[in-house]
């Protein structure tokens, strides 16, 4: 390292991935919280571990789970490894959506980010998609229902739902089948197309100038090199050792081996899904895993994109009142998310109420139009409360979507047990 | 009609060259994940026993052939599949309830099949069930999906 050759040749390197000098607001941590690199980092980790996991891994029905054993009893550090592998994907979940929150919250998705904002939801939903896959690779009890349950949300989309969950599945049910393509888009085809987007991801970074800043007329420069490198080589080694610790203290579940004929109870699709499984117990399937989901992609697509909107560019919360109405908005998400669910488990049952009608209209417009309408009076009033402009009311909406997601998610994998009952 | 007069010949041509490799990508690639999905599997009738070895309105499962054979009050048969309509998962059938349950949702169902309680809002599939020679014979490779019972699903011995 002492060599002034190697020590120019690091530094070129990162030229391609940093600017040489960088805007001394833009590498405080809390402006980032380096999301995006940690993101980054743990797809390294996942690709890695996941290389050597593969000289143990047999895809098929017979030999997939007693590889999975095999590995965890008889590898030197086997057990080690899957579990680094299963606690990087899982926080590579959380993290990345944190990434989406941070970007949105402190308005880093206009303008010349409009299209990066695009390249990140799809990011995210690759991401989701290689977590899945895998959830499926160790063929036992969790991995074979929760995929069974999950495949099965995809059948209720109207018109190429069945088509479509049968091409996922490769039949009627999960099999071997499913497991060998699962197999492959886990270990093949998601990873590279995520290596395409995340370059394209990266370099529109770049091409926007970098990270936002909260004051563009703060012009202080600072080197990259070793400001903002010693930075992330900091938060690398750290998050490097608390995986490695975490993994070591805590094993990835494995249940008994897969057997079609016995569902657990309760069974659960993998957790960033409970929040769909959760509205599926309140909701027709249609609106549940088609209507809402699409619409709420939509909106989330066509935010940057709205117009005559006051953006204040890096700044978080846009203003004062953006943070007031942020806040009250996530108040009133998990209040009024709390208080609707509780309300469908015990007191509101339109379908026994209104048997004469059809379930679309009992099981899926009245319960729409129950949390719709409140929100809308919600957001009348706080628009005229805090007199809050359209780019505040974009956020309060996104906050009560993201928090209602949040409160299901919660409730549906930690507070329901046997039978999928409340509280049980 | 902002739109329409930024097409050119040229972008026209473009797209429309682009569209056309879109699509054949994604026939291409349906086509090859479709394998192994045929789309009627040949019958697979599987032999249950004998039409007396069932009582009346008694319910018996098979569950290595994914069914429950339920025999009604009145003498006819059901063959009832064990697959939750709601999110696939395996039911059971309570003897104590006198109803089938899913443990990952609590779905239940009535002897018939039709959905007791939900979240399921479809009655459980049934599987063919013909009797020859007094025996009763289901085809387990063609499950038939039904919204409700109705009396025309019963075979009679």
């Amino acid at each position: 390292m002492d060599q002034p050759g190697t020590s120019k040749a690091i530094t070129k390197f990162l030229l391609h991935l940093h600017p040489p000098r960088i805007n001394a607001q833009a590498i405080k941590y809390t402006r980032t919280f380096g999301l995006g690199g940690i993101a980054a980092l743990l797809f390294v980790l996942l690709f890695i571990t996941g290389m050597l996991l593969r000289f143990i891994y047999v895809p098929s029905e017979k030999g997939a789970y007693d590889s999975i054993i095999y590995l965890q009893e008889q590898v030197l550090f086997g057990e080690l490894l899957r579990n680094m592998h299963y606690w990087s994907g899982m926080l590579l979940v959380i993290v990345s959506f944190l990434h989406v929150i941070r970007v949105f919250y402190s308005q880093s998705i206009y303008f010349e980010r409009r299209k990066n904002w695009i390249y990140g939801l799809v990011l995210m939903f690759l991401v989701i998609m290689s977590n899945f896959t895998g959830y499926l690779l160790p063929w036992d009890q969790l991995a074979y229902w929760a995929v069974t349950i999950m495949t099965n949300m995809l059948s209720y989309i109207p018109v190429i739902g069945e088509t479509l969950a049968s091409l996922v599945r490769g039949g009627t049910e999960v099999n071997e089948g499913t497991l060998l393509r699962f197999y492959h888009f886990h270990t093949g085809l998601l990873p590279l197309l995520m290596v395409f987007v995340m370059s394209i991801h990266f370099w529109l970074v770049r091409k926007a100038k970098g990270v936002t800043v909260a004051d563009a007329s703060k012009k202080e420069m600072v080197k990259t090199n070793p400001e903002l490198v010693y930075k992330e080589i900091v938060v690398a080694l750290g998050l490097i050792l608390l995986l490695i610790v975490f993994s070591m203290a805590v094993d990835a579940p494995l249940l008994d081996k897969a057997n079609p004929l016995v569902s657990p109870n309760p069974s659960k699709a993998p957790w960033y899904f409970m929040g769909f499984q959760e509205l599926l117990l309140h909701m027709h399937p249609g609106f549940g895993i088609f209507i809402v989901p699409v619409l709420v992609t939509a909106f989330l697509v066509y935010i940057p994109f709205i117009k005559d909107t006051n953006v204040n560019t890096g700044v978080w919360f846009n203003s004062a009142v953006g943070k007031k109405i942020t806040i009250w908005s996530a108040i009133y998400a998990i209040v009024f998310t709390m208080l609707i669910i509780v309300g469908t488990e015990y007191v509101l049952n339109f379908q026994q109420w209104m048997q004469d009608l059809p379930v679309l209209i009992t099981t899926g417009l009245l319960p729409i139009v129950i949390y719709v309408a409140p929100t809308y009076g919600f957001l009348l009033l706080i628009k005229n409360k805090l007199k809050a402009g359209k780019i505040e009311m974009i956020m309060a909406l996104v906050t009560i979507l993201l928090t209602g997601y949040l409160v299901m998610t919660f409730v549906g994998s930690l507070l329901r047990g046997e039978g999928m009952h409340l509280f049980a | 009609m902002d739109f329409i007069k930024k097409i050119t010949r040229r972008s026209f041509i473009k797209k429309a060259i682009f569209t056309l490799v879109s699509l054949e990508l994604i026939y291409v690639l349906t086509n090859l994940l479709k394998k192994g999905n045929e789309a009627k599997a040949p019958e697979n009738l599987f032999n249950a026993g004998e039409v007396d070895l069932f009582e009346n309105g008694q319910v018996y499962p098979f569950s290595t052939e994914r069914f429950y054979l339920s025999r009604l009050k009145d003498g006819g048969f059901l063959a009832l599949s064990t697959k939750c309509t709601h999110l696939g998962c395996t039911i059971q059938f309570k003897t104590k309830e006198d109803k089938f349950q899913c443990p990952c949702h609590a779905s239940a169902f009535n002897k018939h099949g039709d959905v007791l309680a939900p979240p399921a809002i479809r009655a459980l599939d049934l599987f063919p069930v013909s009797i020859v020679d007094n025996k009763v014979l289901v085809d387990t490779a063609n499950p038939v999906k039904r919204n409700k019972y109705d009396r025309s699903q019963i075979t009679y011995a």
